[in-house]
């Protein structure tokens, strides 16, 4: 008989950042839609009950320039704000620091970049930064290498999350270094969430399927050709890939075992 | 008269103004917004009681799409 128990168990499968609560392991980015109208359906059809936005300067020479909080309620979906575009510590915390004030945001991604090409995470002052917000009070998701030694300098300093990139952000190349993302679920007590360079579904389920508590996912989204469609492909890929990971996948073969029983054939 | 600086754009002020008032010529939601005042983070509560003096530098920022 089916065995309810093993799905009915799904529901104490719990995603929490902090004491924060999460319906969805998909939190999406705000960035690169066509329109703020898109934007906020293709939120809808994820699922994703936590969004990234950056903060910039309000446009003071067009008085009717829509407002993203106009198409995206902060009291439906957690607002994440990101210090997107910020190359030094120093503006990263002033960044932070305007975005609490706007609301009372205290969760928040760092994100500090140390090279535009690759817009690869600048680990020394983010480490640095980090320290400075966990003791006025913010709770930090790190935007990080995929270096263990990094990840456990970051939990160790009080991170709330950790969010290795998978490759470049923007690239769509998915996931470059499975080992090393491994080794830094295995040892993180804190949240492990895949920021950056996921390009298509199956990349989301393969970074679930390795244990990630949760992805982060914009260009793959807002880029694809039917971006609502591609929302929904991934708040069912996430989805997949984590009841994968909970069923416990069976163990790999060199050889074949045939799936039909060898009794009784007809000879 | 104030020449004043408001996200990197000179402009006059003409009258005495609040940044309550300010906010409200630009036609923004003070709810939706935080503000820097020479560098400062100027508290939602003195926006009423604040007024933009010559040479001050003004940041009004907002959350936009971003991932």
């Amino acid at each position: 008989m089916f065995n309810l128990l093993e799905v009915v168990n799904l529901k104490k499968d719990i995603f929490k950042i902090e004491k924060k609560i999460f319906k969805s392991r998909l939190i999406v980015g705000t960035g690169k839609y066509k329109s703020l109208k898109q934007t906020a359906e293709a939120i809808k059809a994820s699922g994703a009950d936590m969004v990234t936005v950056a903060v910039r300067r309000v446009n003071i020479s067009n008085k009717k320039k829509p407002l993203l909080m106009d198409y995206v309620n902060p009291k439906k979906i957690t607002y994440l704000p990101n210090t997107a575009g910020c190359f030094n510590s120093d503006d990263a915390l002033r960044t932070l620091r305007l975005a609490r004030e706007i609301g009372g945001w205290k969760m928040v991604k760092l994100e500090i970049l140390g090279d535009k090409k690759t817009l690869y995470p600048e680990m020394i002052e983010t480490l640095k930064t980090t320290k400075v917000l966990v003791k006025e009070g913010f709770k930090v998701l790190v935007y990080c290498t995929d270096d263990p030694l990094h990840a456990k300098k970051l939990e160790d300093m009080g991170a709330s999350a950790i969010m290795p990139l998978a490759a470049p952000i923007g690239s769509g190349l998915g996931i470059h270094n499975k080992l090393n993302i491994s080794l830094i679920i295995k040892q993180s007590k804190i949240p492990v969430i895949i920021d950056a360079g996921i390009g298509t579904a199956s990349d989301a389920t393969i970074a679930m399927e390795l244990g990630c508590d949760a992805v982060l996912i914009n260009s793959a989204i807002a880029l694809a050709k039917k971006p609502i469609l591609m929302a929904r492909a991934f708040k069912n890929a996430v989805i997949s890939g984590r009841q994968s990971y909970l069923s416990g996948r069976m163990k790999k073969n060199n050889f074949a075992s045939a799936s039909s029983p060898l009794d009784g054939i007809i000879s | 008269m104030a020449k004043i600086q408001l996200n990197g754009r000179k402009i006059i002020l003409k009258q005495k103004m609040s940044i309550l008032d300010l906010l409200k010529r630009y036609k923004i939601n003070e709810k939706k917004v935080a503000i820097e005042l020479n560098g400062q983070i100027l508290p939602k509560g003195k926006y009423r009681l604040i007024k933009p003096k010559n040479k001050d530098k003004i940041e009004i920022v907002q959350f936009i799409g971003g991932g």
